[in-house]
């Protein structure tokens, strides 16, 4: 049966042709950007700008044959990558190999990528369960706070990071109060819950450590020395990363397994598809709904202390910056799935990774570059919002009568 | 106005403003007031007095100029301080129109601060640049000028609304966010606007002498109100005409109400929302040059990334949802809003009754209090004392 399954789905015929040249298209553009850059760095643009024509080509033809969202993908996508390859063929080879490092940038890619990954793995389960979570930027922010506060406590990183998530967990309860027992309109909810979060930690924050910030020399989450650095790429990426970075990806592995393969997930799901028909089976619509906020906000929390705890090692008021709009992104552009919401996180830590590296060219340019993860954010949810369909009670407030 | 439970197109902000719609003054009231009791009891557990420090917040903001019994002197510091607070609502008041315009129409603007960026960049360019411009023509012109580019900021997400279906929620938040690193980079040190008289310091040239906006209160060198508070007045009566009177206005609501009877009635919902974009993008693009012209004259680097946290485009949709997206709504929590900011400032707040930096936390988890509470239906039409309005029909059958 499922052999059956995998033979069709490889089948090219069974793909329209259209959807197969636009991505063929695209990844043709692709590899013409990828001809310039390191190690192989063709000096002169021509190879790269023809395949970029034809890439270009084949997303007009795409666009003709009704496929139109593909077909000016491939465009865009085309255009972006000629421009890129003459800029690579222009700046000096110094410079290029200084800064597109493929293993460095895949190490800062995943530790960019881990805060989104735990915070969209939060917004995955909350939604999944029929509420949205605006307020997962706050419950990031009171997990690095809280992560940072709880490591001074107790002396340990365990006990920061378990404060963290308590104070995270918390919130979430607090927005499933509104939320699910209130029927509050859960994106203004989830905003007040920013508001509250990012005044409450600057407040404690100050009163506690005034201006002379988080003491030094806090413990840490330890990283994980892994003597695989002889492995070409996958080794000098992958051998000394923290080691919340190995727990996002093993949670993107349960969350799935949790949401798709076992009978909770099940509930979770069909009280977010259709709450009235879930309760008439007998499940507690507004119990499944609390503890899928409440598990929302514990994980957002961690993705906040691994900010605090993990990375920068200090905090700073506001610290989370924006995070957990782009984690609400993930989810979206990630199609409600752990998976794929993972690649989505990558695709975001990687515009990170590229802005935090490339002030080798211009200092100030460097600081426009800044902009780029929102940017990717922006054309991301533009672009792939209309294929992807929430759960269909998400933002639905539920009265049992 | 029906509700469905899976019409996906009705959005939450449009239900949410069809619970604010009703009368009564009571419920946002009250909601304040909750909102501050639970502000003291936050004061009370630092372990300062919570009503010393709201009798020196209120100081602080300059409203006891209202009494006729202070002193003369206590009356002339209490004018400065008025005057600083009223300096202070004003960019709130339009953030708060921009807010309460889009709920109006069913969309949720966040990006009120990115609206604003805009307004405040293009303000201080045209500002500090073509000198020899007389004084009337130039500020004309930076108004007119910042109010495009506000409008044009908010547009772009009203129209990928419109075309794509992306959420207003998630891609006002990323154009804030944009606004906001493009200002470090113009501003910054090495960017194109950056001053050109002061090499190492991350700032704008200053706005030129004769396109400040006019002090009619008080001292012009020490900050006094500029006429900047009359054109809010305006766009308040603008905001009221247009909602209330205009065509366009009457599509936004109906939109609001329910988009797909709208698209039934032949009143095309995208364009609609792009409209309401720019409308809404204007309002918080005013508030950004009035704010250059007016006061600030020149933007700092620092000044910007501080404001992407706590600046007026998102204390604007707190005064939005308290002032219930109402025009007389806007300006009451405006000007509280306004005095609890300028209440609560290093400047204007004693350090003797309470720490001011603390304070200004304070201030957003008052606010935060304060949406949360005016989230919840249940709560306002509660204190209403209103029967929450009866679910859609076959939500009432048995199951």
């Amino acid at each position: 049966m499922s052999t059956a399954v995998t033979a069709r789905r490889l089948d090219p015929t069974s793909v329209e042709r259209p959807v197969l040249a636009g991505w063929g298209g695209i990844v043709l553009a692709l590899l013409g950007l990828w001809l310039t850059l390191p190690p192989v760095l063709v000096r002169t643009p021509l190879p790269s700008l023809v395949l970029a024509a034809v890439a270009a080509g084949l997303g007009v033809w795409v666009v003709r044959e009704g496929q139109r969202r593909l077909g000016w993908g491939a465009v865009v996508v085309a255009v972006l990558c000629a421009v890129g390859a003459v800029a690579a063929t222009r700046s000096g080879q110094g410079n290029l190999e200084r800064v597109i490092v493929w293993s460095a940038l895949a190490a800062a890619m995943l530790r960019f990528a881990t805060p989104l990954v735990f915070a969209a793995l939060g917004g995955v389960i909350s939604e999944r369960s029929g509420v949205v979570n605006i307020g997962l930027e706050g419950m990031m922010l009171v997990g690095a706070f809280f992560g940072i506060y709880g490591t001074d406590l107790t002396g340990t990183w365990i006990g920061g990071l378990l404060i963290g998530m308590i104070a995270g967990g918390l919130l979430g309860l607090l927005h499933a109060v509104f939320a699910v027992s209130l029927r509050a309109d859960q994106i203004v909810s989830g905003f007040a819950i920013n508001f509250i979060a990012l005044g409450l930690t600057g407040y404690i924050f100050l009163h506690h450590y005034g201006d002379q910030g988080t003491p030094e020399g806090l413990p840490q989450v330890p990283d994980i020395s892994l003597p695989i650095d002889w492995i070409p790429f996958f080794g000098p990426a992958l051998d000394r990363l923290n080691l919340l970075v190995w727990v996002a990806l093993i949670l993107v592995f349960l969350v799935w397994l949790f949401v798709f393969r076992t009978p909770a997930g099940l509930r979770l799901r069909s009280v977010g598809e259709n709450p009235r028909a879930a309760a008439t089976v007998g499940i507690s619509v507004y119990r499944t709904r609390y503890l899928a906020v409440i598990a929302s906000g514990m994980l957002a929390a961690m993705g906040g202390a691994f900010l605090s705890i993990g990375f920068v090692h200090s905090f700073s008021q506001n610290m989370t910056a924006g995070r957990g709009f782009i984690a609400l992104a993930v989810v979206i552009v990630g199609k409600w799935r752990p998976v794929a919401a993972l690649a989505a996180a990558l695709m975001f830590g990687f515009s990170q990774a590229l802005a935090q590296r490339l002030p080798v060219f211009s200092e100030s340019s460097a600081t426009l570059l800044q902009a780029l993860p929102y940017v990717v954010t922006l054309i991301a949810v533009a672009g792939l919002v209309g294929r992807s369909t929430p759960p269909a009670a998400d933002g639905v407030p539920y009265s049992k009568e | 106005m029906s509700e469905g439970e899976g019409q996906a197109s009705l959005t939450v902000a449009s239900r949410l403003s069809g619970y604010l719609r009703g009368g009564g003054v009571i419920a946002p009231l009250l909601t304040a007031l909750i909102a501050f009791f639970v502000g003291g009891l936050v004061i009370a557990v630092t372990g300062a007095n919570p009503f010393s420090t709201y009798k020196a917040i209120f100081d602080g903001s300059g409203l006891n100029w209202l009494f006729p019994w202070i002193s003369h002197d206590d009356r002339t510091t209490a004018a400065l301080n008025l005057q600083q607070t009223l300096i202070t609502m004003t960019p709130l008041l339009l953030a708060g129109l921009a807010v309460a315009y889009a709920f109006r129409a069913g969309l949720f603007n966040i990006g009120g601060q990115g609206q604003y960026f805009a307004g405040l960049y293009i303000g201080v360019w045209v500002g500090s640049s073509l000198h020899g411009l007389p004084g009337f023509l130039h500020i004309v012109l930076a108004l007119v000028l910042g109010t495009l580019a506000g409008a044009v900021w908010g547009g772009i997400a009203g129209f990928l609304k419109a075309t794509t279906g992306a959420n207003e929620v998630i891609s006002t938040i990323m154009l804030n966010y944009v606004a906001l690193w493009v200002g470090v980079w113009a501003f910054g040190l090495g960017g194109p606007l950056h001053s050109d008289h002061d090499p190492n310091v991350p700032i704008s040239n200053p706005v030129v002498k004769n396109a400040r906006l006019p002090v009619f209160w008080g001292d012009p060198e020490l900050q006094g109100l500029h006429v900047g508070i009359f054109l809010a007045g305006v766009a308040m009566i603008v905001f009221w005409v247009l909602l209330n009177r205009s065509v366009a206005g009457y599509e936004a609501r109906a939109v609001g109400f329910n988009p797909d009877a709208a698209e039934y009635g032949g009143i095309h919902a995208g364009r609609t929302y792009t409209k309401v974009m720019l409308v809404c993008g204007a309002f918080a693009g005013l508030a950004g040059v009035i704010d250059i012209l007016g006061w600030q004259f020149a933007v700092a680097t620092n000044d910007i990334q501080n404001a992407g946290v706590v600046g007026a485009g998102f204390i604007g949709i707190a005064v939005a949802l308290l002032g219930r997206n109402t025009m007389v709504g806007v300006f009451f929590s405006a000007l509280l809003f306004g005095a609890l900011i300028n209440g609560t400032s290093v400047r204007n707040l004693d350090p003797a009754v309470f720490p001011p930096e603390l304070a200004t936390n304070l201030t957003l988890i008052i606010q935060g209090l304060i949406v949360l509470l005016v989230s919840a239906p249940v709560i306002v039409t509660a204190l209403y004392k209103l029967r929450p309005r009866r679910t859609r029909p076959n939500e009432d059958a048995p199951a």
